[in-house]
């Protein structure tokens, strides 16, 4: 019964939330850069503003796979909050990804194309460090189910330093963050226009918006997994760790894909792998 | 509601200016105007602008390029003419590949003159197209209520 409702809680909270937490981002940002930045609710007065504008679809399709990547979003973040099985999450999430990419392929432009394969790229490099985490999880509270591993006494986070630090590091991937905003960015109008959402526009580009902060909201919820032992201690590394992110955004430039790749598949096998194989040799848990 | 006012996403093309238009419109997003205060973000993407902000003159070249960004551009809309090359084609008026200013090839909105055209001015320029900008989304909220019935 409570996972039906955080579930539901998720459903109506994580857009207020992510929301909230991408508008701190760019003040945050601002104020980096020695701006003002602007108000707190911009975010909402973006997404609000393109639902007031003209829908211009050149190929119907796609908005069917943007519908698609919302949804599927959605339901891998309600079956998160309402403590499911993570690799049903993990599939689901992923899932959610691949439509995008469909999208932005139907969309016949050049630069969508190459958004789309950088995506793919993306997704690539940092699936493998999305599975060491459910494994790594699994090891140490000996449950794939979120309510359990979030629930668990142990603290994760002792035997797991490296798988942590590998999942901070594709957490910059997967929130779009400098170096690795390779496939869209809010910056990147000199080189690619915007990637992988140039052919989006008003409503449906509002709808991907919505999409990225109900992920950001679950990426958020994976870092408190670590901490579930204490969850003041957690709610306090969530927003250490997103900080972080904003600081290496502000930090670095974008780099190559290849480097994306190399980083997203280093860090899995050095700090990820290693860290389970210590895990899995001296600390026989569960 | 009026949220178009809030989040202007704005789209600065540079037909044929000296430059001198183009570093004043990119000093508006230095951290000593930042633009970005209003909500404003400059995009490189057609499809995702509201305010089309155009610095320099109309010359035979780019007559076609500067008439498909503004086709892209979805409805509402507004056209910032940026300095005085870009409202009737100022010095270079007389030259034989120039076509003049913004408005020979596109309906403009909203003249920002000066030489180059100062930041402030800039700001102004668009922000006075905002009001422009809300009462083009009413009238589209009217035709399209027509075409309901
Ligand atoms: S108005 Fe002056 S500064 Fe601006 S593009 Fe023309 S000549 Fe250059």
């Amino acid at each position: 019964m409570t996972s039906i409702i955080t579930a539901i809680a998720f459903v109506i909270l994580a857009p207020i939330l992510g929301g909230l937490v991408a508008g701190i981002d760019r003040k945050v940002t601002a104020r980096m850069q020695g701006r003002v930045g602007p108000p707190l609710l911009q975010p909402f007065y973006d997404v609000a503003k393109l639902f007031e504008k003209e829908d211009v679809t050149v190929t119907p399709s796609q908005n069917l796979y943007i519908i698609a990547y919302l949804v599927f979003m959605v339901v891998s973040g309600a079956y998160f909050f309402a403590g499911g099985d993570f690799l049903l999450v993990i599939f689901a999430f992923t899932l959610a990804h691949v439509f995008i990419v469909l999208g932005a392929y139907a969309a016949y432009s050049p630069y969508s194309y190459i958004g789309a394969e950088r995506e793919l790229i993306t997704l690539m490099a940092y699936e493998p460090m999305v599975i060491f985490t459910a494994v790594g999880l699994y090891l140490v509270t000996g449950s794939f189910y979120i309510s359990e591993i979030a629930t668990s006494t142990v603290p994760a986070i002792l035997y797991l330093p490296g798988v942590f630090l590998g999942f901070l590091t594709i957490l910059t991937i997967k929130l779009r963050k400098s170096p690795f905003d390779i496939s869209t960015s809010h910056h990147a109008h000199q080189e690619l226009v915007k990637g992988l959402t140039t052919e989006f526009a008003g409503p449906v580009l509002g709808k991907v918006e919505i999409a990225h902060w109900y992920e950001n909201v679950v990426l958020l919820g994976m870092i408190y997994l670590f901490f579930g032992f204490n969850p003041v201690l957690a709610i306090v590394v969530i927003a250490l760790a997103y900080f972080l992110e904003i600081f290496i955004d502000n930090t670095f430039s974008r780099m190559k894909w290849q480097w994306t790749m190399k980083s997203g598949w280093g860090v899995a096998a050095t700090l990820g792998f290693l860290n389970l194989v210590i895990v899995y040799y001296f600390y026989v848990g569960v | 509601m009026a949220y178009l006012k809030k989040s202007p996403w704005l789209l600065h093309y540079d037909a044929s200016s000296c430059n001198g238009c183009d570093i004043e419109v990119l000093a508006c997003l230095t951290p000593l105007y930042d633009v970005e205060r209003f909500g404003i973000i400059n995009t490189g993407n057609p499809k995702h602008a509201d305010v089309f902000l155009i610095t320099g003159g109309i010359n035979e070249i780019n007559r076609e390029v500067v008439k498909n960004t503004y086709e892209q551009i979805p409805d509402p809309k507004v056209v910032v003419a940026v300095g005085i090359c870009a409202c009737s084609g100022g010095v270079f008026r007389e030259c034989y590949n120039m076509a003049g200013g913004v408005d020979q090839v596109i309906p403009v909105d909203v003249y920002v003159p000066g030489c180059a055209a100062r930041p402030e001015s800039i700001i102004d320029g668009v922000v006075k197209a905002l009001g422009i900008l809300e009462e083009k989304r009413t009238a589209m909220k009217e035709k399209e209520k027509q075409h309901g019935n």
